[in-house]
């Protein structure tokens, strides 16, 4: 029998009690740290965890995202919750079916192997037994390690997983419900918070005894630059915090380099090789390159972000739509002065996410009123602004890549060079609360210095970067920029964006300057024949290359997340009249085992979508240190009127692992929308958003 | 403070409160219907869709003084004990959501919609969304839902 894989999150969590309580009410409780954040990982859990169980889906109980309830796991990220958090599901699952098959087959007097189980009742050979979980589960130490027990089931024996089934969650959201926004505990106060114009702008002047007089009833919470309001009423805080706005003035910012090029040639980091792989200057052959831009992209949020805390006896209650609740319950501790043991972190679900935003920000702010109110919970709901300009970006990037093309067609080297702030910075972590307001309080808490994700951990500037296409001759780097003032953190594939966008860009150029169907080249030089077979799938969907009609063209674009995640090849058609319409997008996509296929087909549309909507429109203003964006009339994102036919087809493969796929669309989305523009007008625009006047500056 | 009365999903309602409060809150905060969404608060957005009278307005910027002695209907609307509206049966159907967030006021919109227009063409439905923002990208999911809610036919007043 071949050794059964462990999984990350069982390191610190190792038994199966951590993962699973058999609980008297003839339901399961399935406990995990990944959490809903719109991607559908709360069904997919429960059907892993139901299927090993062999219990109906609606018996398991989820709690997620909860530090004293739930297993200590890393955070909702980087497309890993089913990889690993899902992995460790299934093999807690499994074990605990096995400790409580063993316990009736001790009972029964009847070998193990001859038992099965039916919706939690024991049968044996066929005929049903009064033995049931429950009845068993008193007498079952679930102390147990899960990987002495586990025996996840052959992909034959799954009967939940690999089908579709409804998400769990979306029924009672179609209804308007389940949400952090609507919690309302007993004796909920409504908060708000001032808005400091940018992350290192202090109060010079601030009328506390004018907002007194105006408000009596309002709490008002300050220390230092941080300012709030507590009301009984949500109206009269937000009344209250429009007064406190006017009643602030605040300093100056810090001049800045006018746009990433002038502040790449200013700053002090130097670049970082990632990646070398044979010598990229001694390989011989046409040169070919490209320099593309992305600005720095919002994650723009539906709905602002929101948190309820409440101090009770010293010890702070939190809920949270954060994405890591433990990496939060340490960062509450290190800035609120407590020890981690008095703060708990509770899950809610907020509007969806797509990185590191607004969300824990919000929850060290809200414990900041709350601790004004010992006994109240405090309800806060930032600003638009807030989200906007306050809550970190997306890091705008440039990406050099340039290959060498031998006279035989084939890619002799690429060297790939990525420049951009952090793209990771999440609180908690390193020693470092990065909480924004605990950088402007009377005794401010350094900001911290962002450390970019190493390529072990799926790289951050680099991650993509590395070509999955066989060239014998590599050279990777990246450099991280230091002395920008701008907030930046995880967006949705982080790098993987920008240089999937950059390489495949490339790829079409290369196949242009060779005169190769630009399909037949990646098919040419992809290995790794998953690569290969979504890059064909997606063409045959679109009917590559696709007829020939002035102003409309078809590109392709691919990668593999990370080089180790899911597999995606997007083909995207669009047609360029006043503007660039994107008219379809066909996705083929290879996630190894499919848990749920609609929640991959969901994720990859979702994806495609949303990168669409940055690759053609979305940029956010920088006025010197601030972020000027502030509302949705100043950062439009796709409408209904803009998105494309989407056609996703999952490439099934039952018998291979899982692989993350919420974040895999997004850089070939990208690629394929620039490729498809450049066949349509023959124009290369490298610097996005694709827009009129980015095309029009491309021309000229 | 006068009361303030008016109609919430059939229910005659009053409240007590300054008559500037944006609708939004009285709706969430006093009358605990929590399902109409503070999105960009600044009616950008149409995450607070609600109908007035029939018609589609984001209870945001709608102070609660305008609505006295009207009708208003919010996603609670939609689910009326264990009735689900055809609407809210075909998104759940065509899992026409991501984060779910918006939901609410497009499922409002789609209402108004199909009481003005019953069989809504595919370029109506576009037309009648075209404000509201959806960030996860479900917009596709959710006109194939409305689609199908309008050629059940059966569609509840």
């Amino acid at each position: 029998m071949t050794a059964i894989a462990s999984s990350p999150s069982l390191t610190d969590n190792p038994n199966c009690r951590d993962w699973i309580d058999i609980a008297r009410d003839e339901t399961v409780v399935l406990k995990s740290g990944k959490v809903e954040i719109g991607q559908g990982i709360a069904t997919a859990l429960i059907q892993i965890a139901a299927d090993e169980l062999d219990v109906a889906p609606d018996r398991v109980r989820l709690i997620s995202g909860h530090t004293a309830l739930g297993p200590l796991e890393a955070g909702t990220s980087s497309s890993l919750s089913v990889e690993t958090g899902g992995r460790a599901v299934r093999l807690a699952a499994s074990a605990v079916r096995a400790l409580l098959l063993a316990e009736a087959a001790k009972l029964l007097q009847a070998p193990a192997e001859a038992l099965s189980v039916e919706d939690g009742r024991i049968v044996v050979s066929g005929r049903a037994t009064d033995l049931t979980y429950w009845s068993l589960a008193p007498a079952v130490d679930l102390a147990a390690p899960v990987m002495d027990h586990a025996r996840p089931k052959a992909p034959s024996e799954r009967r939940l997983v690999g089908t579709s089934m409804p998400r769990v969650d979306l029924a009672a959201k179609a209804a308007g419900a389940g949400f952090i926004h609507d919690i309302e505990l007993e004796g909920m106060l409504h908060g708000r918070v001032l808005d400091p114009p940018a992350r290192d702008r202090r109060l010079v002047t601030f009328d506390e005894d004018a907002l007194r007089r105006s408000f009596p009833g309002v709490q008002l919470v300050r220390d230092g630059s941080f300012v709030g309001v507590i009301a009984e009423r949500e109206e009269v805080a937000v009344r209250a915090i429009a007064a406190a706005q006017r009643l602030a003035t605040w300093t100056a910012g810090a001049p800045v380099p006018a746009d990433l090029r002038a502040a790449i040639a200013v700053d002090s980091s130097t670049p970082e090789e990632i990646v070398v792989k044979g010598d990229v200057d001694a390989a011989e052959g046409r040169r070919i390159a490209t320099e593309v831009e992305r600005p720095y992209i919002a994650h723009a949020s539906v709905a602002p972000s929101c948190a309820i805390a409440a101090w009770r006896d010293g010890a702070l209650e939190v809920y949270s739509h954060s994405q890591g609740v433990h990496d939060l319950r340490t960062a509450l501790a290190m800035v609120l002065g407590v020890e981690s043991a008095k703060v708990v972190v509770i899950h809610a679900p907020g509007a969806g996410t797509y990185g590191h935003s607004g969300q824990d920000d919000v929850a060290y702010e809200a414990a900041l009123l709350a601790r004004a109110m010992p006994g109240r919970p405090v309800r806060l709901l930032w600003s638009r602004f807030a989200d906007f300009s306050l809550a970190p970006t997306g890091p705008g990037m440039i990406v050099n890549a340039e290959a060498k093309v031998g006279s035989d067609g084939r890619i002799a080297s690429m060297r790939i060079q990525s420049v951009c702030q952090s793209q990771v910075f999440r609180p908690g972590r390193g020693g470092t609360a990065n909480l924004i307001a605990a950088e402007r309080l009377t005794d401010p808490f350094p900001k911290g210095v962002p450390v970019d994700p190493p390529l072990a951990r799926g790289g951050g500037g680099e991650r993509n970067a590395i070509p999955l296409y066989a060239i014998p001759n590599i050279h990777v780097s990246k450099r991280i920029l230091r002395d920008l003032p701008y907030r930046t953190s995880a967006l949705r594939a982080l790098g993987g964006y920008t240089n999937v966008f950059a390489l495949e860009t490339l790829m079409d150029d290369i196949a242009a300057e060779i005169g190769v169907d630009p399909v037949a080249l990646r098919i040419a030089n992809l290995e790794d024949k998953r690569a290969a077979a979504v890059v064909q799938k997606a063409a045959d969907m679109a009917g590559w290359p696709g007829p020939r009609v002035p102003g409309t063209g078809f590109g392709i674009g691919f990668c593999q997340y990370k080089n180790r995640s899911a597999y995606c090849a997007v083909v995207a058609r669009v047609v360029c009249d006043e503007r660039v319409r994107l008219t379809h997008a066909w996705a083929a996509v290879d996630a190894g085992e499919a848990i749920n296929p609609d929640g991959i087909i969901n994720q990859i549309e979702g994806g495609i979508i949303q990168s669409a909507s940055w690759t053609l429109k979305e940029r956010v203003a920088l006025d010197g240190d601030a972020i000027a964006t502030r509302d949705w009339e100043g950062y439009p994102i796709l409408r209904f009127s803009e998105v494309p036919e989407v056609e996703v087809a999952v490439i099934a493969r039952p018998e291979a692992p899982p692989l993350g796929v919420g974040e895999a669309a997004t850089g070939p989305t990208a690629a394929a929308i620039g490729n498809a523009v450049r066949a349509a007008l023959g124009v290369r625009v490298r610097a996005l958003p694709i827009t009129r006047d980015a095309i029009v500056a491309a021309m000229g | 403070m006068d009361r303030i009365e008016f109609h919430v999903n059939g229910k005659r309602v009053g409240v007590a409160v300054d008559p500037d409060t944006p609708l939004l809150y009285v709706l969430r905060n006093d009358l605990g219907l929590k399902g109409t969404r503070a999105g960009c608060v600044e009616g950008q957005c149409m995450s607070c869709t609600v109908l007035i009278d029939g018609r589609a307005v984001t209870a945001c910027m709608e102070p609660v003084s305008a609505v006295a002695g009207r009708k208003i209907e919010t996603v609670e609307s939609l689910v009326d004990g264990g009735t689900r509206h055809p609407l809210v049966e075909s998104f759940i159907k065509e899992q026409a959501g991501q984060c779910g967030y918006c939901l609410a006021g497009i499922l409002m919109r789609a209402k108004a919609l199909m009481a003005a227009k019953p069989s809504p063409t595919r370029d109506d439905i576009v037309t009648a969304l075209d404000g509201h923002l959806c960030r996860c990208g479900a917009h596709a999911r959710m006109i194939r839902a409305i689609e199908q809610a309008a050629s059940v036919g059966s569609v509840a007043p």
